[in-house]
């Protein structure tokens, strides 16, 4: 009898039934968490124990040297690759290891590749609508028609990013530095709660990197946003927070100047000699 | 680019379309005209023969948008989209042996020729319905479609892409040929199906229902290519061309890829079914050479020709081609396949961009045109 008046409560659903893509909880904390995870290719350990929080709101930049995993942990967290052992919480809700790249991808947590890939093809207008957070299925997809609401939307990103001009241009023809811009422009037309920046600004001149520095300090506290970069003067312009990696796992982690004190960090960085 | 129009009427709205369906009815309004008006004996009379076989460049058109829509659009090489296009026409063809009825051969009221001819004592279980038109009709979408959906279903979740797509789809062409041969399927073997009769109570060897077939193949050209029109230039055109050019990265964004490719992979898969089963009618059989693996792979010749990626340069490809194939085999039967590897070669070499390619005014025109309005609007909004 019992079980029947629990099934004929209307005030609640059974856990399967509630809606996987309910909002993001970070009254507990830290938006992204991840405990023990261990990745291994082959025998290799690419992320060996690793734990990283990261806050709501904050700015993390993430160095280390190549090999160290970085790459590998945004695999991770983004659904591309799962880990052997471990877990990985966005919020204190979801747990990422159970979900698909897209369902992650529309939860709210944004990507941006090392390689710049925008649609060459398209404008750069029609790059940042298709970016655009709004139901992507395939019919609703086939019959949207963009409002005006979402046209001003794609405006204010345009001008974020600086590529008003070039918005009817096709996004081929921008050079390096704008496809960065115009990509993380795309992630930011998702409405993300959490962004993964990688090397941005690999192959930018000093203008183009000042210009994406301030950009990715603007959007922090609206969003979390953790970058990974092997440039130590960028890193050093944007950080309040930095971690190392070093073989898969944290080395150190904290402010720049403590960081790049820390004798475990300069043996790695400058080899057993220095 | 108007992107706030809704998906249906968009095409209409486009320079390109507006030209393309102004060229077709007019091309269809003159030969129909010229077969009605002029006498027989005139240079400009459109004979009966010519009608069939331009109904049959245009059922050709059909199937060569169709596989620029996958190709061109969704970067998806078909080599099999023949076997779509012969189910479409065996589906019509089992609905024009019913109509048959006591006439055949064998004069038995409801079993065809070949069966009665293997001592078969009654129909197979897939050979009821085809007497009624609606039905077949509705097969002729139907068994293409649910090919196309479970084939894509298994690719597409595998992330089976690029080259092993099209291998695979070229296997399953060659399959079902095989497949068709046999006596046992009851599709008539490597005779097909053929000896028809009427179609929907006309005759199909009096010159009316020539024409007649020749417009339906008209219109049908005229909304399957408004139809991938308003899929290419929709929102989920775009997603298929951002599908098309980094998949993994449109798979970030949070579109489920997959489903976007089965989605126009079925429609295409649909539209080639339309242009098998008016072909059938038209040249009065279908038997498994239309499932040919060479077949299919024609057909990719006929877009990469024209031009791909625009949809007209499919139906120019696929047009001037078989144009091309009927004067060559008339004149130097052997030939052809050298003629029609020249012809490739040279306009790979020279046209990158296909026939459409000499068409510059015609593209560029429509993107300065739409774009015109689309930033004034932006500008008052």
């Amino acid at each position: 009898m019992s079980i029947m008046s629990e099934l004929t409560h209307r005030d609640r659903v059974f856990d399967f039934l509630t809606p996987t893509a309910s909002p993001v909880d970070v009254r507990h904390g830290p938006i992204l968490y991840l405990e023990d995870v261990t990745v291994s290719f082959d025998g290799f350990k690419a992320i060996n124990n690793l734990n990283l929080t990261i806050d709501d709101g904050e700015l993390r930049c993430i160095i280390g040297p190549n090999g160290a995993g970085k790459t590998t942990m945004m695999d991770i967290i983004t659904g591309k690759t799962r880990p052997d052992v471990g877990s990985v919480w966005f919020g204190s809700r979801h747990n990422l290891l159970t979900m698909n790249e897209p369902d992650i991808a529309s939860l709210g947590i944004g990507r941006k590749f090392q390689k710049p890939t925008v649609f060459e093809a398209l404008t750069v207008f029609e790059n940042l609508e298709l970016a655009m957070a709004t139901d992507k299925r395939v019919l609703p997809t086939l019959t949207a028609r963009l409002t005006g609401e979402a046209r001003a939307r794609i405006d204010e990103v345009l001008t974020t990013i600086g590529l008003t001009d070039l918005r009817h241009r096709e996004a081929g023809i921008l050079s390096h530095g704008q496809k960065q811009w115009l990509e993380i422009g795309m992630l930011l037309m998702q409405k993300p709660r959490l962004l993964l920046v990688d090397e941005p600004v690999a192959g930018m001149t000093e203008q183009e990197m000042e210009r994406t520095a301030e950009l990715l300090t603007s959007l922090a506290g609206k969003q979390s946003v953790v970058v990974v970069e092997h440039d130590m003067g960028f890193v050093r312009s944007i950080a309040r927070t930095v971690t190392v990696l070093h073989q898969g796992s944290v080395l150190a982690e904290g402010s720049m100047d403590d960081v790049s004190n820390d004798p475990k960090v300069i043996e790695v960085y400058l080899g057993e000699g220095a | 680019m108007n992107y706030s129009q809704s998906w249906l009427t968009r095409p209409f709205t486009e320079r390109s379309t507006q030209i393309f369906l102004g060229v077709l009815f007019l091309a269809v309004m003159v030969v129909s005209v010229l077969h009605l008006v002029m006498p027989e004996g005139s240079a400009l009379y459109v004979s009966s023969y010519t009608v069939t076989l331009l109904g049959k460049y245009l059922c050709y058109a059909l199937l060569a948008v169709a596989v620029d829509l996958v190709w061109g659009y969704l970067g998806i090489l078909s080599l099999g989209h023949g076997a779509f296009f012969a189910l479409g026409g065996y589906a019509m063809g089992m609905y024009l042996m019913r109509q048959i009825g006591d006439r055949g051969v064998y004069g038995d009221p409801t079993l065809p020729d070949f069966m009665v001819f293997l001592n078969w004592d009654s129909l197979p279980w897939y050979w009821h319905g085809f007497d009624m038109a609606w039905f077949a009709f509705i097969m002729v979408l139907l068994a293409p479609g649910l090919l196309a959906l479970v084939f894509g279903f298994l690719a597409f979740r595998s992330r089976v892409t690029g080259v092993y797509l099209s291998i695979i789809t070229q296997a399953l062409t060659f399959a079902l040929m095989l497949a068709f041969f046999r006596n046992e399927m009851g599709f008539g073997g490597n005779n097909g199906l053929t000896d028809f009769k009427d179609i929907l109570g006309f005759d199909l060897r009096t010159d009316a229902a020539r024409l007649g077939l020749f417009i339906a193949t008209g219109i049908a050209l005229a909304v399957g290519y408004v139809i991938c029109r308003a899929i290419v230039t929709s929102k989920l055109g775009r997603v298929s061309v951002a599908c098309r050019d980094a998949e993994a990265r449109t798979r970030f964004l949070g579109y489920r890829v997959e489903r976007v490719q089965l989605f126009v992979f079925v429609v295409s898969a649909m539209l080639a079914g339309v242009a098998g089963a008016l072909y059938v009618p038209q040249v009065g059989i279908i038997n498994p050479s239309e499932f040919s693996p060479l077949f299919s792979i024609e057909i990719v010749v006929w877009v990469a020709l024209g031009g791909r990626a625009t949809l007209y340069g499919a139906v120019i490809g696929a047009i001037i081609v078989n144009y091309a194939k009927t004067v060559f085999t008339g004149i130097l039967p052997d030939a052809w396949l050298f003629a029609l590897g020249a012809l490739f070669v040279l306009v790979t070499v020279f046209l990158p961009k296909g026939i459409a390619g000499l068409l510059p005014g015609l593209k560029k025109k429509t993107d300065d045109e739409s774009e015109a309005p689309t930033s004034g609007k932006e500008a008052t909004a």
